[in-house]
């Protein structure tokens, strides 16, 4: 019984930690479904928009401005500075871009990691700052049916509540609305909805706002949960995994990758560790993320690809 | 006017096949190499500008050297073979680890059979070669999933190598010979009992490996193999329809890729870095090599050397710019400062030519011809 109360506390924390995961392979997934564009940038836009947030926060609370206000102001804040970036990004990077090859592209959103980087840390700084937006104490559950009940980190549930309430507004937003149905209809092909008057620039600057916008949703959990810092950027190399195994395309499949990963991380951690040496969460997910390629090249939810000649 | 080939009749098969078939190529690269061999080793002996300190070979050219040997390596597979890679600093990585082992003695006890393996230090020149080798055989390993998976997924297959091989040799101790620290001291760098210590000796071991490796390179992408390369890189399912075997020609690009890799690591590690830890071989690492590659120019050995020079150098001039000008700026706001500069200037270079330098070089070289009368 306490191996399985052990068992059932480890996965309980894997799986609201790969839903943490999720929210930045979110970000990937939205970008890549609308332009085909293999964003490196988001482990860096995560960091902009914490230091843009924690940064304003800071500011403004030294000044007496109330907390809600505080936080209020310094997500709008926060936000702006994502649309600015996106807005950049789409007309001085991407515009010229067209119709290159997806490397290309790629290399690109690397240049833009760097430049992301390098100035988010000269404009805002770059120490670790600390941010609490959530509580972050633990919380014990099932305590009656097992030796010392299972810990469940608060945060970790507030990470997969907003995480749920991401992907329904996603879902609505897609499904629902008028850019959301244009920005599938450029997803699915870039000629043929230019063709029928759909605006594809700003179409890729809505894109790049959503992708910030989760990117700064991302931020406040991650944020919380480390102090918002540089080795923050690190989680982009988290999310592709995560993305590998759920599929480029899935925003489903980024989700249910997440769990997948955050769960066989920690139990592998927890139960296979300790045999062969420990910090093997360092690469696992990487392994298994190359175990579901050679059974499903296309991920789990992604589109099967049809090549022709 | 100077560089024309008019009155150049190739009377041979062997002659219009030549590396360089033009007579003015050749006679520059043979002054290239005069110089490179030569010249440069004398200046530095005589400390002539602008060889005047040890810094411009110990600091620039030696791992420029190496790292465009890297480049070469990773070309072949990204460039040739169309196989993205982002696991290239694993596979240096392994070049240096195995190289370093073979080079101070292997021992694996096998007490389930009561014997144990053990293979005494072998010389330097075989167990760099023989690093190459490892990597060349992790690297055929990790070239397999390539098989079913490409473009992008392979790239993020690749990284599986690069974080799994970070952790093999941070954590397993038997590669760093049980060494508290985690960091390995390179056993000393002989040659038939010839002790190479000083800069100057380091620099022609280093040119010489890259001057052998990049003609055979050049002379692979050439050949048939280099054609079938190119063939699955330009469209894999028809250079599979047309008799070409994907599984062969893609393990192929996979191995001599890592086996080149490899050798730069090893020399990396052994020449320029002299005791490392694995955090010389992380993932920015494999970044690095991938712009350079992207910047020099996919598809061309010349471009791998001058991606390298330029990802090279343009952290160094970023730093001195501020010193020279007189401007004062904090050591943090300067490394920020690379970080946005380079980011801009990939940027920009991908925008106005997302071929490399090596299009540049050879649209230089077409108007050169037609120089000074352009009809």
């Amino acid at each position: 019984m306490v191996v399985f109360g052990q068992f059932l506390e480890v996965l309980i924390g894997g799986l609201l930690a790969g839903v943490l995961y999720s929210l930045v392979a979110l970000g990937f997934v939205l970008i890549f479904k609308a332009s085909g564009v293999f964003n490196f940038a988001q482990g860096a836009m995560v960091l902009v928009a914490g230091l843009a947030l924690v940064r304003s926060l800071d500011f403004m609370v030294a000044r007496g401005v109330p907390t809600w206000a505080a936080i209020v102001l310094g997500l709008l804040f926060a936000a702006t500075v994502m649309a600015i970036t996106a807005a950049l990004v789409q007309r001085l990077v991407l515009g010229p871009l067209v119709n290159q090859d997806g490397l290309s592209l790629f290399m690109a959103t690397i240049g833009i990691t760097f430049i992301l980087e390098g100035a988010g840390q000269m404009i805002f700084g770059s120490d670790v700052y600390p941010l609490s937006l959530f509580p972050t104490d633990a919380w014990f559950m099932f305590e009656n049916a097992f030796p010392g009940g299972i810990l469940v980190n608060k945060l970790d549930v507030w990470g997969g509540l907003i995480a749920g309430a991401l992907v329904a507004g996603l879902a609505v937003f897609f499904q629902r609305t008028k850019t959301g149905r244009a920005l599938r209809a450029v997803a699915d092909d870039h000629a043929a909805a230019e063709s029928v008057g759909i605006p594809i620039t700003w179409i890729w600057f809505v894109v790049w706002l959503v992708a910030g916008l989760v990117a700064l949703v991302a931020a406040t959990v991650w944020g919380t949960k480390l102090g918002v810092q540089f080795s923050i950027t690190f989680l982009a190399l988290k999310a592709l995994p995560v993305l590998i195994i759920g599929g480029f395309t899935s925003v489903p499949g980024a989700i249910v990758g997440g769990l997948i990963v955050g769960a066989g991380e920690k139990l592998a951690e927890a139960f296979l560790g300790q045999h062969i040496g420990g910090g093997i969460e360092y690469w696992f997910a990487y392994v298994l993320a190359l175990a579901v390629l050679l059974v499903r090249p296309q991920g789990l939810f992604g589109e099967r690809l049809i090549e022709r000649i | 006017m100077l560089y024309r080939e008019a009155g150049q009749f190739k009377t041979t098969y062997s002659a219009d096949m030549a590396i360089f078939p033009i007579r003015q190529d050749r006679i520059a690269l043979y002054a290239l190499l005069v110089f490179v061999f030569i010249g440069v080793p004398l200046l530095a002996r005589f400390q002539i500008w602008p060889l005047g300190s040890d810094y411009m070979l110990r600091a620039i050219l030696i791992p420029f050297l190496i790292l465009s040997l890297a480049a070469i390596g990773v070309n072949i597979l990204i460039g040739y073979c169309g196989q993205i890679s982002l696991g290239s600093g694993a596979f240096m990585a392994i070049g240096a680890y195995s190289a370093y082992k073979f080079g101070t003695g292997i021992h694996i006890p096998l007490a389930w059979f009561g014997t144990e393996i053990s293979i005494a230090p072998l010389p330097l020149i075989v167990s760099i070669l023989l690093g190459g080798l490892m990597s060349a055989v992790v690297g055929i390993l990790f070239g397999v999933p390539s098989l079913r998976i490409k473009g992008l997924y392979l790239a993020v297959a690749t990284l599986a190598a690069q974080f799994f091989f970070d952790w093999v040799f941070l954590r397993v101790q038997w590669f760093t010979n049980y060494a508290p620290s985690g960091s390995v001291n390179a056993p000393e760098l002989s040659i038939f009992g010839y002790l190479i210590n000083s800069p100057i000796e380091r620099y022609v071991l280093c040119l010489t490996f890259v001057t052998v490796f990049a003609l055979i390179a050049k002379n692979l992408v050439r050949g048939n193999i280099g054609r079938q390369w190119m063939a699955i890189r330009d469209m894999d399912i028809a250079a599979e329809l047309m008799g070409i075997r994907p599984l062969y020609a893609k393990l192929t690009a996979f191995a001599v890729s890592s086996f080149i890799v490899g050798v730069a690591g090893a020399l990396w590690a052994f020449v320029y870095l002299g005791s490392w830890e694995p955090l010389a071989f992380n993932i920015d690492r494999s970044l690095q090599l991938l712009f350079m590659v992207i910047i020099g120019g996919l598809g061309s050995i010349l471009g791998s050397f001058l991606g390298a020079a330029f990802i090279l150098i343009l952290p160094i001039m970023l730093d001195q710019i501020p010193h020279a000008l007189g401007i004062p700026v904090g050591v943090e706001t300067v490394s920020h400062l690379v970080f946005v500069v380079t980011g801009s200037l990939i940027c920009y270079l991908l925008i106005v030519e997302p071929h490399g330098f090596a299009r540049l070089w050879s649209i230089t070289k077409e108007r050169l011809r037609l120089w000074p009368y352009p009809y």
